[in-house]
Parts: structure tokens; C-alpha cells; sequence
């Protein structure tokens, strides 16, 4: 699918930044296949920094590569972030719990992987199929685009797959940062309100799964979302 | 003119600072006036705005706020409701003396808070800051549906927290992609504005700037309950306090579309515009269908009227996508006339919920025969839902099938049948609400012993405000607001 795209340019060579930076959203994308199939939610947790700080040196490296002292700093409030606080905020919230240390799956783990393959499939042709690129200009590393791509649609999967709030939250984070990853190719340079913008999803996001999981700890005693099927049609 | 735009910003702000720092008598009093005083700020703005024909703007902090006839729209609806829901809250309060001093400074913070993101996020030049005003709206609304901390509240928050935000994400990444779009031209580094990404528009790449409209509507259309991604909206504006979900249903999922709009203008800038509206009409018509269909089988009244908001919404998104100037019209005016009505209903369902202490409607037959005034202006609220006349629906929605039909963009056989079907789903929902009203609300059973009598005069007069304001949209809309209706069209139209 991405015949139109190379023909627009002339084949080069992968830069080792572009190769980096491929590699690094390629990685995002399978940590989040890791996540899919992890039963504790603690180890659910620990992949989320996991992806987070492969997402937090493809700033770096984008940084690197632009010479951007901006890029820089959103690489290190990112790894404070998402790989620090973040988790950090989430393993309390399951130390508190004392319950619910394995997550509940609406269905088996090969089938969510499947779908999981599905989406992201879906997600390299769909990325492939839209002409990113226009005529004369520079070109846009499609894989890593479509890599970002693919993992917002198997967060997706995690988070309609998994029936407990933490999977949830974490699917949630995950897709957050496939959405850095797509958002930090297409526009590296963008303005600073964008990249706090990035970071502020994640923080009040944080801040208001987290208190409504603590209220539903509360009154259920446990972390699953079986309970919550009161409200229909 | 520019000061009055940032006190427009202030003053929610300082109104939820103040009920959340003073006790709630202080509070309830801050919240009133910040409510009403914002909404006055806002007419002051209008015929700046309206004049010379709808194309004037006010800019103020070095062009980080501004406001032309687009968001002035939007801006009033949710500062008329928000001056509403203020005086309803505090009746509505006082009303439940189970309410507790913590719950009572927590609702009104809350609901000024809430209030002003849905008042800042118009006022964003910006397309970076627009959504994060929409995200702060997300944040402040789900801890407000879970306030009452009751299993359905704590269920309606999470399943909206997490599919909203999953939305916002994709609209996130559209900001993104728009920028990239933006970058052909503007080069690295602009800030994102879209009067600076409208008058650079016809060179970006097309296929891009499809991709970010597309991601826009879906991402966004999560907040504006747009099928199939409305599956929160129910729920939350069920389970929520009643002023939080008129909040909800009449301003929330508006400002959510004023965002969708805004891209659609970029759209439109680059030859997309043919793009934009299929998309747009086609969410439209599924959105429709389904509130329509599902209006029918509700039992729980808040529910009913969450129903309505999305078939309301469709309808807006139809009169968007038709882009003829009679049905932008209509469907800016359908903007404000559905707040005014849904605010109403909201309010009159709060009255029974306080007077019966059910929202089944089962258990309400004949409820309305208890509240001599909020009763019979419920069911002028929700005869205004059905857009009969003399209520600003009813020529709102006259305004769009009759700009469908008349030649819009494409006048084709596709719009007319569009336009059909907006006329026979409309019907459905008319049929679904009139049912519910004949067969439950004003059916002669009585829900069991209770006095005659209104829970509070404040929620009355809420009530009465929200239904003179529908007639007057329906009657005779003011001139400058007509103006300004058709400013905001012609904006809109460059879509074409």
C-alpha cells in the first residue's frame, strides 16, 4: 500500500534517526501486544513505564535528530511523567486494593491477540492508504506512523477486552502514547501548547481515573467491571 | 470590547473559586451571580460581533481569545444555560436537606468550573487550547456525574471518563495531523490558530487534512454523541444531578461540535468541503436514527431526555452537513433553541425527581398534576423537544429540511432523501416523546399521596426563563441575533 508513497520520493537509505525512530514505535506497538496478554496488573503497570520510556527516547531522539532544546525538555517531563508518576500513582492505587492482583478477560488471551493483529493490520493499510505525503515534499517515516497507528487501535482492543478498571486505565495510558508516537512523527516541531497538551491528557486523565477507581473500589470491593452492567438501553 | 471578553473568562472562574472557599449560602450566591453575570457579559458582546452583517470579531490577549459570530453562537447558548442552571442549582439544593455542607460547595465549584471550560473553549483562537478547555469540560463533568457517589453514578463516570477520553485522544492526534496540514504553509512553529490555518488554507495537502477532520469528528463526536461512539451519554446524563446533566445535554455536547465545526471550515478551505459534509451527514442521519428509535423505549425520564439529545444533535450535524445558508441557519439556531429546551425539560425532570424521588416513568404517571407550574412548563419543554410551534425548534428544524430541500451545496437526489429521512426520523422521535408524554406524564394516574406544590420557587423560575426563551427563538428571534445567526452560516458556508 505504501507503493505511491515511495514512488513520490527517491529511495534512499533509512537515516540511523529514522531507523531509530522506527524501531522505537515499532516497540511501542509491541509492548502494548504484551500488555494485551499479561494476566497482573502490576505487570500490566510495569510494561505501561515499559512503553512509556520508548516513547520518551523517541522525543529524545527526535530532539537529537532537530537539534530541539524543546523536544528535550518533553522527553524528560515525559519520562517523569509516564514512566515515574504515573505507574507509581497506579501501583499504589493496587497496593491499596489488596484484591483483584489478576485481571478479569471478557475473553481469552489468543482472541484478544487475534483481534489485536486484526486491528493493527488494519491500521498499517489504513495509515498506507492515505496519501500522507504530498508530491515534492519531505517525506513522513510511514512505519513509524502507522506503528502509532496500530497501537491506538489494539489499546482499543485492551481497553473493550479486559473487564477491570486498572487494564482499562492502562489502555487508556497505552493509547495515549501511540498517539505521542504518531503525533511526534508527523510533527515533531509542533508548538508547545501541543506538546503540554500531551502531557496535561495524561495528568488529569491520572487524576480522574484515579479517583473514580478509588470510589469504585469503595463501594465493589474489587476492581473488576462486571459489577458495572446497572445502566442499559 | 476586549476587556469584556476576558471577564467573560474570569468570572466562572472566580464564581467556582468563591463556592468552593465560602460556605454554601456564600456559595450558592457566587454561582448565581457568576452565572448571570457572564451571560450579560455575553450579550454585551453581541452586537460588536453582529454587526456589519456578522462579520465583526473581538480579540483580546494579544489574539490568544477571540470571538467572531461562529463562537458567539456556541458562547451564548452555554452562558444562557449556564445563568439558568445556576439559579436552578441553588433550588435544587436547598430543595434536598440531605445535602451536606461538603456536597454542596463540591456541586456548585463544580458546576462553575464545568461551566467556565464550556465558556473558555469558544473563546480559543487556538485549536491546541480549544482542546484542552474540551478536556478540562471531560475531567470537571465526569467527577460531577460521580458526585452523588451512588453505584449508577460511579458506573455512568467511568464508562464516560474512559470513552471520552478515548476520544479526545483521537482528537488530540487530529490537532496534530492539522498541524502537520498547517505546516505546508505556515511553516514549523505557528501557534496553531485557525484564523492563521483559514486564511492559509487552500494550500495544504488535502488527503491530511481529510485524515484530521476525520479523526476530528470521531474523536469530538464522542462528546457530542454521535453514533457509534454516544454509548457514555446516557448514562451520564442520567445519573448525574439534574443541573449537571442539563449542562451536560444542553452546552457539553454543543461545544463538542463547535470544535468538529472548526475543522470543517479547514476542510472546506481546501476542497474538502464535499468530504466534510458526507462525513458529517452521514454520522448525522446514524446519530438521528438511533436517538429517534430509542426514544421510544426508555423508562427512566432522565434517560428519555438523553435520548433526545443525541437525535438533537444528528439533527444539528444533517443541518451542518446540508450547507445551503437557510440550513446553517437553522442549525445554529437549533444550537441555542435545543438548550433552551433541554435545559427546561432537565429542569421540570429535576422538580419530579425532588417532588416523587423517581425518574421512572412508571412510578411518575401523572406527577406533572403535583407541580402546578414546573409540570405544565415540563411538558412545554418537551413539546419544544418535538419542535412543534411556537418553540425556536420547530423553525430551526422547518429552516433545515427547507434548506436541504431548496438546493444546498450539492441540491442532489443524495440531500433530498437526507432531507426525507431527517423529516421522517424526526417524526419517529415526535411520536416517542409525545407517547411517553400522554401515556406517563400527563396520564391521570397518581404516583401515590403528596401535596401539591413546588419543591423550590428558584427551580421555577429557572424553568420559566429556559421556556420564554424557546418562544422567543420560535416567535421572533432579536434582530441582532438573527444577524448574528447568519454571520455565523456564512462562515460556515466557505465549506463549499
Amino acid at each position: 500500500m505504501t507503493t505511491s508513497l515511495v514512488a513520490a520520493a527517491p529511495p534512499t537509505p533509512p537515516t540511523t534517526f529514522a531507523g531509530a525512530t522506527e524501531a522505537l514505535a515499532i516497540f511501542v506497538l509491541l509492548v502494548v501486544f504484551a500488555m494485551l496478554r499479561e494476566a497482573l496488573l502490576r505487570s500490566q503497570v510495569r510494561l505501561y513505564a515499559l512503553q512509556s520510556l520508548a516513547v520518551s527516547t523517541l522525543a529524545g531522539v527526535l530532539a537529537a535528530s532537530q537539534h530541539a532544546a524543546d523536544l528535550y525538555a518533553l522527553a524528560g517531563i515525559s519520562f517523569l511523567l509516564k514512566v515515574v508518576v504515573v505507574p507509581a500513582v497506579v501501583l499504589h492505587l493496587l497496593g491499596e486494593a489488596e484484591v483483584d492482583l489478576a485481571g478479569s478477560h471478557r475473553f481469552g488471551v489468543a482472541t484478544m491477540v487475534l483481534a489485536g493483529v486484526v486491528v493493527s493490520a488494519f491500521g498499517f493499510l489504513a495509515v498506507g492508504a492515505v496519501h500522507l505525503n504530498p508530491a515534492g515534499s519531505g517525506g513522513l517515516p510511514v512505519p513509524a506512523l502507522s506503528a502509532g497507528a496500530a497501537t491506538v487501535l489494539v489499546s482499543f482492543v485492551l481497553v473493550m477486552f479486559r473487564a477491570d478498571v486498572v487494564s482499562q486505565a492502562v489502555g487508556f495510558f497505552s493509547m495515549e502514547n501511540g498517539v505521542s508516537v504518531a503525533s511526534l512523527v508527523f510533527a515533531a516541531r509542533m508548538p508547545l501548547i501541543l506538546e503540554v497538551s500531551f502531557l496535561f491528557d495524561v495528568l488529569v486523565a491520572a487524576l480522574a481515573f484515579g479517583v473514580i477507581m478509588r470510589a469504585h473500589h469503595r463501594r465493589a470491593a474489587s476492581l473488576s467491571t462486571e459489577t458495572l452492567d446497572q445502566l442499559r438501553g | 470590547m476586549s476587556a469584556v471578553l476576558i471577564a467573560v473568562m474570569v468570572v466562572p472562574l472566580a464564581g467556582a473559586l468563591a463556592a468552593w472557599l465560602s460556605p454554601s449560602g456564600p456559595g450558592a450566591l457566587s454561582t448565581i451571580a457568576s452565572g448571570t453575570a457572564t451571560f450579560g457579559l455575553c450579550l454585551a458582546l453581541v452586537p460588536t460581533v453582529a454587526g456589519h452583517q456578522g462579520t465583526g470579531a473581538v480579540a483580546a490577549l494579544g489574539g490568544w481569545l477571540r470571538v467572531d459570530a461562529l463562537s458567539m453562537v456556541f458562547l451564548i447558548a452555554t452562558a444562557f444555560l449556564y445563568a439558568l442552571t445556576a439559579v436552578f442549582a441553588v433550588g435544587y439544593v436547598a430543595a434536598d436537606r440531605s445535602a451536606g455542607a461538603l456536597y454542596r460547595r463540591r456541586l456548585y465549584a463544580g458546576i462553575n468550573l464545568f461551566a467556565w471550560a464550556m465558556v473558555v473553549a469558544p473563546l480559543m483562537d487556538n485549536l491546541g487550547l480549544l482542546w484542552v478547555a474540551i478536556e478540562v469540560t471531560t475531567v470537571v463533568s465526569a467527577l460531577l456525574v460521580a458526585i452523588e457517589g451512588t453505584d449508577g453514578a460511579i458506573e455512568a463516570s467511568w464508562k464516560y471518563i474512559l470513552i471520552a477520553s478515548l476520544g479526545l485522544g483521537l482528537s488530540l492526534l487530529a490537532t496534530a495531523v492539522i498541524y502537520h496540514a498547517g505546516s505546508y504553509s505556515l511553516g514549523h512553529g505557528y501557534d496553531l490558530s485557525y484564523s492563521q490555518l483559514l486564511n492559509a488554507g487552500p494550500h495544504y495537502p488535502t488527503g491530511t487534512v481529510r485524515l484530521a477532520y476525520l479523526l476530528a469528528v470521531l474523536g469530538f463526536g464522542t462528546k457530542v454523541g454521535l453514533f457509534p461512539v454516544h454509548t457514555w451519554l446516557p448514562d451520564a446524563h442520567s445519573e448525574a444531578p439534574t443541573p449537571v446533566s442539563a449542562l451536560l445535554s444542553g452546552s457539553l455536547l454543543a461545544t463538542s461540535l463547535y470544535a468538529i465545526l472548526r475543522y470543517y471550515q479547514v476542510a472546506g478551505r481546501v476542497g474538502a468541503g464535499a468530504f466534510a459534509r458526507d462525513v458529517l451527514g452521514g454520522f448525522g442521519v446514524a446519530t438521528l436514527l438511533l436517538g429517534a428509535v430509542y426514544l421510544a423505549s426508555q423508562r427512566d425520564l432522565k434517560r428519555l431526555l438523553a435520548y433526545s439529545s443525541i437525535e438533537h444533535m444528528g439533527i444539528v450535524a444533517i443541518g451542518v452537513s446540508f450547507a445551503s445558508p437557510l440550513a446553517l441557519t437553522g442549525a445554529l439556531l437549533h444550537v441555542l433553541a435545543h438548550a433552551a429546551a433541554k435545559g427546561t425539560s432537565f429542569f421540570g425532570a429535576g422538580s419530579i425527581v425532588r417532588k416523587l424521588h423517581t425518574k421512572d416513568l412508571e412510578r411518575i404517571r401523572g406527577g406533572v398534576g403535583l407541580l402546578p407550574w414546573s409540570g405544565p412548563m415540563l411538558v412545554g419543554g418537551m413539546l419544544g423537544l418535538s419542535a412543534l410551534p411556537p418553540f425556536g425548534t420547530f423553525r430551526s428544524e422547518l429552516s433545515i429540511v427547507a434548506g436541504g430541500l431548496s438546493g444546498g451545496a450539492r441540491a442532489n437526489t443524495a440531500e433530498e432523501a437526507v432531507a426525507a429521512a431527517l423529516v421522517v426520523l424526526t417524526t419517529l422521535g415526535f411520536l416517542g416523546l409525545s407517547w411517553h408524554l400522554t401515556q406517563g406524564l400527563l396520564s391521570p394516574g397518581r404516583p401515590g399521596p403528596g401535596e401539591r406544590g413546588e419543591p423550590s420557587k428558584l427551580m421555577v423560575v429557572a424553568m420559566a426563563l429556559g421556556l420564554v426563551g424557546l418562544v422567543v427563538l420560535g416567535v421572533h428571534p432579536p434582530a441582532q441575533l438573527s444577524g448574528l445567526l447568519h454571520g455565523a452560516a456564512a462562515e460556515l458556508g466557505g465549506a463549499r
